[in-house]
């Protein structure tokens, strides 16, 4: 098995050292003066000039190629004009914040996708089946940012307006006051403050985790050696626990390394409608102000997470399957 | 007991409780059912008439009163539009003449398959030497939920056609913002109007246009060229295999999304921009698909006799191996449009996608967004029509995955 | 014979499935009983109702669309089988009633160690601590054949052939030390040298642990080798029973007949294999009469008329056949047309109705000699000839 992970993580460097090269590729390939990557506009022509020789601008485009790869390797981001500081501090910053609202979602969603599937499954053709899986195509289909307003307009702006007991905050991170609350008050104003980002996010995926499992567990209930638990005279909890959902989640787990960079990426609107400080808004704010290096490196680390994502489903695959392991 | 030997049977068991129903000929083959009956006259008749109406006299009652409602409302468009119907000879675009185009053609087919289902009625019960498609059709014409996504697709695209004629208002034009600015709903303007003074409900008709068409291309686009190239890869195997694999898997491995923000960010948003952006970023998980299928099918027998035969290998892959992917590829591109629409419409949110003033539901929540809580009506109803367009297309898209799969058929 | 109860006792038992072509009849009017020790095969081709026979004896047939009908009856040891709730059931299920399938592939689940999957019943069943359980289970590996048990109980199932998960799946079943075991086709997908290991297990288990067996298989040479006596069911339905010895030597039923026939023999000059022309009908729509009538070469009127019981052939010998209370008729035949050796089988319902729209040719026999009257049908050389297509 440790051949096999080796492989794979031997494999997942040049599918990096690909899409490195395809960013820089496509940034090269946008249109406008070159310089225009590396510069805000504003800047005085000899400032500019210093620019163009400091980041060896004027030297052919497959030596800024390894330059530019180089730095990257070496951890060496560039810098954000749009923030002025070193790209690495920005996304330092940032991690935390996307890191916070997508751990939280991705447990959620799969505590909930889970259990929803398998109570699905094993109640098929009920009217909780029946309602579950409406409610679940419904969330399905909706798009996240959309969903994000319309719980800010209820949970949030409207509460506050009525009224309501309970009145979530729009936007952020933490309260204005933040500084001034004591402990408990802090972890208060967070956890509220993560509420909307994270229902967001959660319904829309749960809504897929759970039509998968339910999908799955319905496979494994119709295979022989279900019938062979059946058969053993053992109880429906016992069959259903221990042999059936074992099987099924397998691929369902799995699928927990492959949501990974869907959580980060798709944090994007959620980011950008919440207000939070992560990475997904830091590169939507840095697109929208040409500010290339953050996007460079805000990319590349989103397709890390991708392949990454993928070892780590690999990983469990190998882990969760025993014929996988002992091949 | 039947027959001139009963005396016999002596002590024979006595017959199974229940009587048996059927022919002594049937020896294991399905009785051929005969063809259903034609509808009587007068039903086809009132049809010719009016649609729906000869359903209901034979008592089809469900698609009885669904032909009339359909006929009905074609025929209240043609009423009360009649204004501007009468004016597109004269100064009628493009667009208007094929709204116009649309209108007839769809009054034509729900008459004319009101009158063909009378007189020629659909067999129901499976006969033998029914197509793959025509076994599938029929699973899929059980599924409510599945027809259901497939009428509200079937209306959308109605609506986007005849947008020009049943649109209360212009969708661009500005109009005085201070008075006809961020209206409630009403009964002038059904849903409201946005910060412009613009009708929020002709918005959301056009902007079923831009959303269904761009939708549409982009996704023809991913499943021409991800069939290609994984029949291609799956075919022909080794080298090519592993360098259209390896291509797949690095185009996969981008965040789709972060790609299209970046592509479209730096080039500038354009429609056939994001239409291209959108197709070339999503046929990799169509390409694998339809690797996988191709490789079990590789083995199979009739391709090797049409090796066997010398077909050359592209006659093969065209001829043989891609009418049989169809299936899943059918399946994946419904669920991709869907899947496409929302993406669409996020990146419309973000600026990235339809440029303003041209309404897309994506835009148009964005622009709702500036005022959530004072007119919350612009951002949640193209919000609404996003969710009821998706959610059908994955009624339509699941339930068509339940028809062809013939391992879910018992 | 002592006069014990029966080990097993069914009577009527009746499994209709509800489809969308209408109700199928898969077991309808089974009846028959086990002693303790004995062994008993049930032969059958596909769709003849073998499998859900055993199905509905443990009561593992999926309620919808399956159900059994009322009036059903299935004793074991005294109790009511299909009265029981589902708890006492459960209890039955795997610890006095046992039973293992045909795909060993398959029927062991892929995730767990195979001694864990052991070592479960007995825990559930006989209360046995994980340890306890897990040396039984080693135990019972070895009794089974498996080479070095220690090891292999901590196998995975996709580790091991298909011959050693079979005689996993035998373990698990044994392993509650159940009165009867089910096995239906149990050596149908694994090699024939395998096959024969495996039926020489369950010979020897059944000697030592005087468990009785129902051994369901299409395969006439396995029911020979192992069975005591023997059902041959058609259509849903009981077509013959005797013991094993007189359903060779002497078949009644016409359908056990054919089955015999269509065995090739080595030595045989043979051109064309011998076969029933028909099919299995479907089902959802049994023929009407007896049920075999539109593949059987002895139909007359009657058997379209009326639906024959299961007429005494002999001392522990029945067939569901006119011809039982018809014997001349079985003679007529022979001579006039050779029975199942006429070179086209005109059967009532080809001469009476449009003709057979079912598949399967009969092959185009030469007309035989006339034929001396009936002999042991197997070892007899000129019966044999007449098998010459």
């Amino acid at each position: 098995m440790t051949a096999y992970l080796v492989r794979r993580v031997l494999g997942a460097v040049p599918l990096l050292l690909g899409v490195a090269t395809l960013i820089f590729v496509i940034l090269n390939l946008a249109p406008g003066d070159p310089t225009a990557y590396y510069t805000s506009p504003g800047v005085p022509p000899d400032v500019l000039e210093q620019l163009r020789r400091n980041f060896g601008l004027d030297q052919p485009l497959h030596i800024r190629y390894v330059k530019w790869l180089l730095a990257f390797l070496t951890g060496d981001f560039g810098y954000s004009f749009g923030q002025g500081r070193p790209v690495g501090e920005v996304l330092l910053e940032a991690l935390p914040n996307t890191l916070l609202l997508a751990g939280v979602a991705l447990v959620l969603v799969f505590l909930i996708g889970v259990v929803i599937g398998v109570v699905q499954a094993v109640h098929q053709h009920s009217w909780l089946d029946g309602s579950l899986s409406v409610a679940s195509l419904f969330f399905y289909s909706m798009p996240s940012f959309w969903l994000g307003l319309m719980l800010m307009l209820v949970f949030s702006l409207k509460a506050y307006e009525w009224g309501w007991p309970i009145a979530l905050p729009p936007t952020g991170v933490t309260s204005v006051d933040y500084e001034f609350m004591s402990f408990w008050e802090r972890v208060g104003d967070r956890l509220a403050h993560l509420v909307l980002p994270v229902a967001t996010l959660t319904l829309v995926l749960a809504a897929g985790v759970a039509r998968y499992t339910r999908g799955q567990m319905l496979e494994v209930v119709r295979q022989d050696y279900i019938r062979t638990a059946r058969a053993k005279g053992l109880p429906e909890r016992t069959v259903i626990v221990k042999h059936a959902l074992r099987n099924s989640l397998i691929p369902v787990i799995t699928l927990l390394g492959l949501y990974l960079p869907f959580l980060f990426s798709g944090a994007v609107f959620v980011e950008v409608i919440f207000a939070w400080p992560g990475m997904g808004r830091v590169i939507v704010d840095a697109i929208f102000m040409r500010d290339y290096p953050v996007v460079m490196a805000t990319t590349f680390f989103f397709a890390a997470m991708v392949v990454f994502g993928n070892l780590v489903a690999d990983l469990l695959y190998a882990v969760v399957d025993p014929r996988i392991r002992y091949d | 007991m039947t027959g001139p030997h009963r005396h016999l049977v002596g002590d024979a068991e006595s017959l199974p409780p229940e009587p048996i129903p059927v022919p002594a000929e049937a020896e294991g083959a399905y009785a051929l059912e005969p063809p259903p009956e034609p509808a009587p006259v007068r039903a086809r008749l009132l049809s010719a008439i009016l649609p729906g109406a000869g359903h209901v006299a034979i008592g089809a009652w469900g698609r009885g009163m669904l032909l009339l409602l359909a006929w009905g409302a074609l025929l209240a468009i043609v009423v009360l539009g009649w204004d501007r119907i009468r004016r597109v000879p004269a100064e009628g675009t493009a667009e208007d003449y094929i709204a116009v185009a649309t209108l007839v053609f769809a009054l034509a087919a729900v008459w004319g398959y009101a009158l063909r289902e009378l007189v020629r009625p659909a067999r129901r019960a499976p006969t033998p030497g029914d197509s793959q498609w025509r076994i599938a059709a029929r699973l899929l014409a059980r599924n409510r939920l599945a027809l259901f996504g497939l009428g509200v697709i079937v209306v959308l695209y109605l609506v986007a056609l005849l947008a020009p004629l049943i649109a209360p208002y212009d969708p661009i034009v500005q109009r005085d913002i201070v008075r006809t600015g961020y209206l409630p709903p009403s009964a002038q303007h059904w849903l409201g109007t946005d910060q412009f003074g613009r009708d929020v409900l002709s918005r959301i008709i056009y902007g079923a246009r831009i959303s269904l068409s761009i939708a549409f291309v982009a996704v023809a686009i991913s499943i021409t060229l991800g069939t290609l190239l994984g029949a291609v890869a799956g075919y022909l195997g080794g080298r090519t295999d592993a360098a259209i694999m390896r291509f797949t898997d690095m185009v996969l491995a981008f965040p789709r999304l972060v790609l299209l923000i970046m592509i479209i960010a730096l080039f500038s948003p354009s429609i056939p921009l994001i239409v291209a952006v959108l197709g070339l970023t999503q046929w990799p998980g169509t390409a694998r698909i339809v690797r996988g299928e191709v490789l079990s099918l590789r083995e199979r027998e009739f391709i090797q006799a049409a090796r066997a035969l010398g077909m050359s290998r592209t006659r093969i892959i065209l001829r043989h191996l891609v009418p049989n992917v169809l299936a899943p590829v059918i399946v994946a591109a419904t669920l991709g449009i869907g899947n496409t629409i929302v993406l669409e419409a996020g990146l419309s949110f973000l600026g990235l996608g339809v440029p303003p003033p041209r309404p897309s539901w994506g835009n148009m929540v964005a622009d709702g967004r500036q005022n959530l809580i004072g007119a919350w009506w612009v951002a949640t109803f193209p919000g609404l029509a996003i969710v009821g367009t998706v959610l059908a297309f994955n009624l339509l898209g699941d339930g068509l995955r339940d028809a062809l799969d013939p391992r879910l058929r018992t | 014979m002592a006069n014990t109860a029966p080990l097993l006792e069914v009577t009527d038992l009746r499994t209709y499935f509800d489809t969308e072509a209408g109700t199928a009849r898969a077991v309808d009017g089974v009846s028959f009983a086990i002693e303790e020790g004995e062994v008993l095969g049930i032969v059958g081709e596909s769709g003849s109702g073998k499998s859900v026979t055993s199905l509905s004896l443990m009561r593992l047939v999926p309620e919808p669309p399956g159900r059994i009908q009322p009036g059903s009856s299935v004793r074991f040891r005294g109790t009511e089988l299909l009265e029981l709730d589902e708890e006492r059931m459960r209890r039955v299920r795997g610890n006095e009633i046992a039973m293992i399938f045909q795909e060993p592939m398959t029927s062991l689940n892929p995730v767990y160690p195979v001694g864990e999957q052991i070592a479960e019943a007995l825990r559930y069943h006989k209360g046995l601590g994980k340890r306890a359980a897990w040396a039984r289970a080693v135990e019972l590996l070895g009794l089974v054949g498996i080479p070095d048990p220690e090891q292999r109980a901590r196998a995975y199932p996709h580790q091991l052939s298909g011959g050693m998960r079979q005689r996993v799946m035998i373990a698990i079943a044994i392993s509650c030390e159940p009165k009867l075991l089910i096995a239906d086709e149990p050596t149908t997908a694994l090699d024939v040298t395998i096959q024969a290991q495996i039926l020489d297990l369950l010979a020897e288990l059944r000697e030592r642990l005087g468990m009785a067996m129902i051994l369901i298989t299409h395969d006439l040479g396995v029911v020979a080798e192992v069975c005591d006596r023997v059902l041959v069911m058609y259509a849903g339905q009981v077509m013959e029973e005797a013991d094993v010895d007189t359903l060779f030597r002497d078949p009644r039923h016409p359908y056990t007949e054919g089955l015999l026939r269509a065995i090739p023999r080595l030595g045989q000059p043979v051109e064309r294999l011998a076969v029933i022309p028909g099919g299995v009908p479907s089902a959802t729509a049994w023929p009407v009469g007896c049920r075999f009538h539109p593949r059987c070469p002895y139909g007359w009127e009657l058997c379209v008329d009326a639906h024959p019981g299961l007429f005494e052939a002999g001392v522990g010998h029945a067939s569901r056949c006119w011809l039982e209370k018809h014997p001349e008729r079985r003679e007529a035949v022979r001579r006039e047309t050779g029975g199942y050796a006429a070179k086209v089988p005109r059967t009532p319902a080809e001469e009476h109705h449009r003709p057979a729209a079912a598949t399967g040719e009969a092959p185009e026999p030469e007309r035989s000699p006339p034929e001396a009257p009936p002999r042991p049908f197997l070892a007899d050389p000129d019966t044999e000839r007449e098998v010459e297509r």
